[in-house]
């Protein structure tokens, strides 16, 4: 290593090659998965290096996914917040109606050129779950979604897009019956059967190499932003905001701006009732340090060290950890964490339906309740991308509930 | 190396007299915080070896449904590593010499605080740690402190680990090897003898250690056949569900439940002792 000065070293360049990005990442998990990772890294690295899986992975983002997503100026967000112009990063018009499939083609890919049988994975919203759901029915492999059965009430449609589309959801009745006990099942599920299985994970957490290899495949979302905006307004955004769960479509619209200091990054977590409530889902706004998941990251959880419920309106926010990177981004201060609460986001989720006529689903609306709280006082050529990471159909029911609309 | 502590002096005991350890595991606090204590009290003299003691925690995830479920209601009982410890600062005034080695997930040491925790633990007359989401990879933050205090950090081979992986496995590996015999969760499939037998066949032309073969042996006929396998047979799911049959809807035990559960520890322990 030449360059030995810290100011000028890359954010991009993590993490190292054993999977920390400063303190935290890493590789936690048992024995008998530890090969099966590392086989996973080098089959990661030879095909990164491939040009011709890129070239398919490409071919298939481009007529499947319908990328690229559009990047679109809202006028009238704009113009009610009366300060920064705003931009949506639209992937909730992707195939699937989510960010997620832009990680499930990358790593179907992957499963295939390693030759695997099956495809496990765990969801919390269902979006992760219909993406993966999606991508085996494609290349015809079995596959097995693990759900919480909170989740499975809360998101039925989802549950029953994953079932026409013919993968199994198997409801998870252990802990607190949502993400990170799905989590847990698919784990177990993997070190179970070793041989055939590949497990896509569905956001940047999890052992190394995962973090990286779904940041990587996510990171289309910033590289396509820069152009657009580029073509759009002849200059690099002024600030960026994303909602942040386990954190993979805030780290894909994040890495490719994290070395240019005149973006201004915001990353904003699930608040739930409210941080002094003690329910939210908030890691890294409200938790500590630990080790869950094969990763050192940020966690909530109780004074003895066990893992806490997380509490959140949106279901892919409903995790009480969060990837590494952005444990590491915290603590670096390159990005600011905040958080906003159901009420907020619930809020948000009615105002740009009516205002934009997309009806976002409601992960991203925290990212919009926050765009609410900071674009009024920013001067109007401030340029602000939200990534708008899903569409909110399957969230229409858990919104009419709490407004006590019955449909 | 270090001085030899309770697991060495154990191990070499027990080769002298050419028998073979039963490790016995439990789950902390199962099936509540009263009757725990006198569990753990009466093994050594129900014939256990080495004690495994399982630290509960929220997300067990290597283990199977029975342990799972032991770790949820242990946990609802109120317990707690200070809790264990204290635990075995008290088995210690009654046995100081059969091996105790903690077996629990790496999160709430690291809440804990693991060096606080390692000074504790040897304190209390802890022997060793196995920490299933710390592979070599990861341990050596742990490891080393823990090897100067005397307390060794056992290492898990497992079918996956490989001719490639196991030199990385044994090297700082102490105390005992744990092999793991299925690939699963805990309490979920039973090992074939065939499979275990080759592979500790090439862990033993690389290692000198004991090794202890555990996860898939549920019954006093497996226990034996894999005694014959290796120096220590590891039964721990198939102890916590009959702990659990003795259970009624609110998880209170029945007044049979501890003879029952020592009774079954001790048929368990004549199948490995031969
Ligand atoms: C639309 C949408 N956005 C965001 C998330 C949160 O995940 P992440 O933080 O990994 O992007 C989810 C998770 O299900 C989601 O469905």
């Amino acid at each position: 290593m030449q360059n030995t000065d810290e100011d000028n070293a890359s954010l991009r360049a993590v993490p190292d090659d054993k999977g920390h990005f400063g303190p935290y990442g890493g590789r936690y998990v048992a024995e008998t998965l530890m090969p099966l990772i590392l086989e996973l890294e080098k089959a990661y690295n030879e095909a990164k290096a491939d040009p011709a899986f890129q070239l398919e992975l490409d071919d298939y983002l481009k007529h499947y996914v319908g990328r690229p997503s559009p990047l679109y100026y809202a006028p009238r967000l704009t113009e009610h917040f009366g300060g920064a112009k705003i931009y949506l990063k639209r992937e909730e018009l992707n195939h699937t109606g989510a960010h997620k499939i832009n990680h499930c083609m990358g790593q179907i890919l992957l499963a295939k050129r390693m030759g695997k049988k099956r495809i496990i994975a765990e969801t919390g919203a269902g979006q992760h779950g219909v993406a993966t759901a999606t991508v085996a029915a494609l290349f015809n492999l079995p596959c097995v979604v693990y759900m919480g059965e909170l989740d499975i009430e809360r998101q039925r449609p989802n549950v029953f897009r994953m079932r026409l589309l013919g993968a199994e959801v198997r409801p998870v009745k252990s802990g607190s019956r949502s993400l990170k006990d799905a989590m847990n099942e698919a784990l177990r599920d993997w070190v179970s059967h070793i041989d055939d299985t590949y497990y896509i994970i569905g956001t940047v957490g999890g052992p190394h190499p995962y973090p990286a290899m779904v940041r990587d495949f996510q990171s289309i979302i910033g590289r396509e932003t820069r152009q657009q905006l580029m073509e759009a307004e002849g200059r690099t955004p002024d600030s960026l905001v994303a909602c942040v769960g386990g954190g993979s479509n805030a780290m894909g619209l994040f890495h490719e701006f994290l070395d240019d200091p005149s973006v201004a990054i915001h990353a904003v977590e699930a608040a739930g009732h409210g941080i002094a409530t003690g329910m939210h889902a908030a890691a890294l706004t409200g938790g500590r340090a630990g080790i869950l998941h094969g990763m050192r990251s940020y966690f909530l959880q109780n004074e003895d060290g066990q893992i806490q419920e997380a509490h959140s309106i949106s279901a892919g926010l409903d995790y009480p950890g969060v990837g590494p990177e952005h444990a590491w981004l915290h603590d670096n201060g390159r990005v600011s964490y905040v958080a906003v609460t159901d009420d907020e986001a619930l809020d948000a989720f009615q105002l740009c339906s009516k205002l934009e006529g997309i009806i976002p689903a409601l992960e991203p609306s925290h990212a919009l309740a926050y765009v609410g709280k900071i674009a009024p006082s920013l001067p109007r050529d401030h340029l602000m991308v939200v990534n708008l990471s899903g569409r909110g159909d399957k969230d229409i029911f858990t919104v009419a509930e709490r407004l006590g609309v019955q449909i | 190396m270090a001085e030899p502590n309770r697991i060495e002096a154990r191990f070499t005991k027990l080769r002298e007299q050419g028998r073979k350890a039963f490790i016995a595991f439990t789950t902390a606090g199962y099936p509540n915080l009263g009757a725990y204590p006198l569990l753990l009290e009466k093994l050594p003299a129900a014939g256990v070896d080495l004690i495994e003691i399982g630290v509960p925690f929220s997300d067990p995830m290597a283990d199977g449904p029975a342990i799972q479920a032991a770790n949820n209601q242990a946990l609802r009982e109120g317990i707690t590593l200070a809790k264990i410890l204290d635990m075995v600062r008290d088995f210690r005034t009654k046995d100081n010499e059969t091996p105790i080695v903690l077996m629990g997930y790496y999160n709430p040491i690291y809440s804990y605080g693991p060096m606080r925790f390692l000074d504790d633990a040897q304190k209390a007359g802890v022997d060793g740690f196995i920490v299933p989401d710390l592979p070599p990879e990861e341990d050596e933050e742990f490891r080393v402190p823990a090897a100067a205090r005397g307390l060794r950090v056992i290492r898990l081979v497992t079918p996956t680990t490989d001719a490639e992986r196991l030199p990385t496995v044994l090297k700082d590996a102490s105390g005992f090897l744990y092999y793991v015999s299925i690939t699963g969760i805990t309490g979920s499939a039973s090992a074939e003898a065939a499979n275990v037998k080759t592979n500790i066949d090439a862990i033993r032309a690389q290692s000198d250690l004991p090794i202890a073969i555990g996860f898939g042996v549920n019954t006093p006929a497996q226990a034996q056949e894999m005694a014959a396998l290796a120096d220590g047979v590891i039964i721990g799911s198939a102890i916590v569900k009959r702990i659990s049959a003795h259970l009624d809807d609110y998880g209170k035990p029945s007044a049979t439940m501890l003879d029952d559960a020592l009774t079954f520890v001790g048929d368990l322990a004549k199948a490995v002792h031969g």
